[in-house]
């Protein structure tokens, strides 16, 4: 397979998880869509990792698997502070700091 | 077409198709599922990359690990599904003149993007043409400890202060 396909699906993943994190009015579901783009990142880093014939491609891909985990952590715990807060997790309700 | 095409595109039309329902669906559950259900097309597509640990882990850390936290607060919260009609009415998507501000931006940037492939050579070459596959695991281990001994360090801090972060942050306050 040509590594311009591989580019054009990462590309393809990360537009839709941008899409998700502008239309989606659920904290939850703004995350999901964070790790999708990561994710497409992920696969970019192998594709072109492969291609030079070096491992530092899958390497970048696990640090970054440990910052999405540790990213979900703390936002799933913003999240439940947030709801505990508001009992609401529409991104429209935590609104205190807009003037 | 080759056996290794075919699976190229059936592995990216499952994870197209997750993603994209990750983003459709309502109800945050269905999400989280069809979350897993790209991870798995991802991981099939590591596996076409030669990247065999990484999709192993991929499906252990991403599709168990990290998509079970999601599901479990999920269903602590009982999150609610999204309304549509009140979707409608106060989504800022429904301003007309940041919709058209925003289209003109969206269409510039494709155009640009697709210009700067087009100028970009390369992209036609396969990915198993140039180099052999570096996917042996004692080989990343060995880099992981030495060339990345660094990173691999200050990633543990990392995962300390979140999970400390987390635990703190999603304590009940003491009134």
């Amino acid at each position: 397979m040509p590594i311009g396909h591989y580019l054009v699906l990462s590309g393809l993943l990360f537009a839709i998880g941008t899409a998700g994190v502008f239309l989606r009015r659920n904290l939850i579901t703004l995350l999901l869509s964070v790790e999708i783009m990561l994710n497409a990142v992920n696969l970019a880093f192998v594709a072109f990792g492969r291609v030079a014939g070096t491992n530092d491609g899958q390497i970048i891909t696990f640090f970054v698997m440990t910052v999405a985990a540790a990213e979900a952590a703390v936002g799933l715990a913003l999240v439940i502070g947030l709801f505990r807060h508001r009992e609401s997790l529409n991104p429209e309700a935590f609104t205190s700091l807009k003037w | 077409m080759g056996s290794d095409a075919l699976l190229f595109y059936t592995f990216a039309a499952i994870t197209v198709i997750g993603a994209l329902l990750v983003v459709i669906q309502k109800n945050p559950v269905y999400s989280v599922l069809s979350i897993i259900a790209a991870f798995f097309g991802l991981a099939g597509l590591y596996v076409l990359l030669e990247a065999p640990f990484v999709a192993v882990v991929q499906i252990i850390i991403y599709a168990g690990a990290i998509m079970v936290l999601f599901l479990f607060v999920v269903m602590l919260l009982n999150v609610p599904r999204e309304d549509a009609a009140e979707w409608d009415r106060s989504h800022p998507l429904y301003r007309p003149m940041a919709v058209r501000i925003g289209a003109v931006l969206a269409i510039l940037l494709a155009l640009e993007l697709g210009w700067a492939l087009s100028l970009t050579t390369g992209l036609g070459v396969g990915v198993a043409e140039g180099a052999d596959a570096m996917s042996s695991v004692q080989k990343l281990g060995e880099v992981l400890f030495t060339k990345y001994m660094f990173a691999f360090e200050v990633t543990s801090i990392l995962i300390i202060v979140a999970m400390v972060g987390a635990v703190v942050l999603a304590r009940k306050r003491e009134e």
